[in-house]
């Protein structure tokens, strides 16, 4: 799956990246994760608080770090 | 048109026993503040009579009390934005007329979740949704300015008086300023992409159907968060205030920041306070040092706003959709703003 982290490069954006491929990892889903700092790019997804998480083309959480079991409910 | 999924979390019962018993600990903590000092200058032999004694004591003393009101708060404020995301604030805020508009953004402001990183994302997000320039810069302003650590450390520190002093003059500031901004109708000065971007719509974010026990959760998060980044400021803040507090003479600032100081003294420090920057609590112990050696409060706290609200890292993030005069018009209206206020409020005491 294609998860995308919407961020301008904060300590939340990079955090967020880190406990998604942790999650990952641990649940042995492959993923490719990529990061999207450009700030029109982060607004053309609708997204106004950062880190946002994209997953398939869908925004399924802006604001803040997502939990973990927020995550693992993502990584299915 | 893209909306926000919420995967739903199962369901738990919100431990309201756990809170409840948080409450009685933490109101029993903070009646046994004096006694636990006073206790601990006595266990090592010190009375307050003296000089170390007396510096002793305020450490003991202010150190867990600003710990405890920090987290306190912090904890509301956590739950708080539970029922605030920015996506609400801008529903809010979105086709409000200059004036109430700019009250309106000021005040939620204090209580919209904000980090600084997320400041040209909201800039953009507000100002699409149809938010006025003048509203969205009055938003701008007060969300970093007015913010819970800020009046929390000012209160356990100072008092009430002074936090709240703080909170209706950063308020002021950040309303005046927008409107200001707001009049002199400068569309033209954002960038380009923004102004296509304007009308574009933007996901839908339902932040209020969580369980309570999200809430209290996303409370417990925020004080790890903010208590766990700001408590080394806050050691060193109060044992700077407790040195000055036994040792250094009263008015050793006092000609250069107190109330008979030069006019020039207030702009000084407004304009050093610029290109400075710092969150709330890293700025508390130099706050605490001025203070503490006779610098006049006004002078005080318009430093620390200048310091808090303009610095030159935002300025370099604005420059991305604000064109330059309309940076030099936003910083020229907030530094005037808080000169105003730092000058009214010295010439009140």
């Amino acid at each position: 799956m294609q998860i995308k982290v919407l961020g301008t490069g904060c300590a939340n954006c990079r955090n967020t990246i880190a406990l998604i491929e942790e999650a990952a990892r641990g649940k042995g889903v492959t993923i490719e994760l990529t990061k999207v700092e450009d700030i029109k790019d982060i607004m053309n997804y609708g997204v106004m608080s950062t880190p946002g998480v994209v997953i398939d083309g869908k925004v399924v959480h802006a604001g803040g770090i997502p939990s973990r079991d927020k995550i693992d409910s993502w990584l299915k | 048109m893209s909306t926000l999924t919420e995967t739903p979390a199962p369901h738990r019962q919100a431990p309201w026993f756990w809170l409840a018993l948080g409450v009685i600990a933490w109101v029993a903590a903070y009646a046994a503040l004096a006694p636990f000092a006073d206790a601990v200058i006595a266990s090592v032999g010190l009375t307050k009579q003296t000089h170390l004694g007396e510096s002793v004591h305020f450490f003991f003393y202010d150190t867990p009390k600003v710990l405890l009101l920090l987290t306190g708060i912090v904890f509301v404020m956590g739950v708080i934005h539970t029922f605030i995301a920015p996506e609400r604030t801008r529903a809010l805020l979105s086709g409000r007329r200059l004036g109430v508009g700019n009250v309106m953004a000021a005040t939620l402001g204090i209580v919209t979740p904000f980090c600084s990183c997320s400041a040209v994302p909201l800039f953009i997000g507000f100002l699409s949704a149809g938010v006025p320039l003048g509203v969205t810069f009055s938003f701008l302003i007060s969300a970093p300015m007015v913010n819970e650590i800020a009046l929390a450390l000012l209160f356990g520190l100072f008092g009430w008086k002074v936090a709240a002093i703080y909170l209706g003059l950063g308020l002021s500031v950040a309303i005046v300023a927008g409107l200001v901004i707001g009049r002199l109708n400068m569309e033209d000065h954002l960038e380009d992409w923004v102004r296509v971007m304007q009308g574009t719509q933007s996901a839908e974010f339902d932040a209020t159907n969580q369980s309570w026990a999200e809430r209290l959760d996303a409370g417990l998060a925020h004080v790890k968060n903010i208590v766990g980044k700001v408590w080394p400021y806050i050691l060193l803040g109060i044992a700077v205030g407790a040195a000055i507090h036994g040792y250094v003479p009263e008015d050793f600032m006092a000609s250069i920041m107190g109330k008979d100081a030069p006019w020039w003294s207030l702009p000084a420090a407004v304009v050093i306070g610029v290109p400075m920057y710092s969150n709330a609590a890293g700025i508390i112990p130099i706050v605490e040092a001025l203070l503490g050696k006779g610098a006049a409060l006004g002078t005080v706290l318009a430093f620390m706003m200048s310091v808090i609200a303009l610095s030159l890292p935002e300025m370099i993030i604005l420059r991305k959709v604000l064109k330059p005069r309309l940076i030099a018009t936003f910083v020229g209206v907030v530094a005037a703003g808080i000169l105003l206020v730092g000058y009214v409020f010295n010439a009140l005491l």
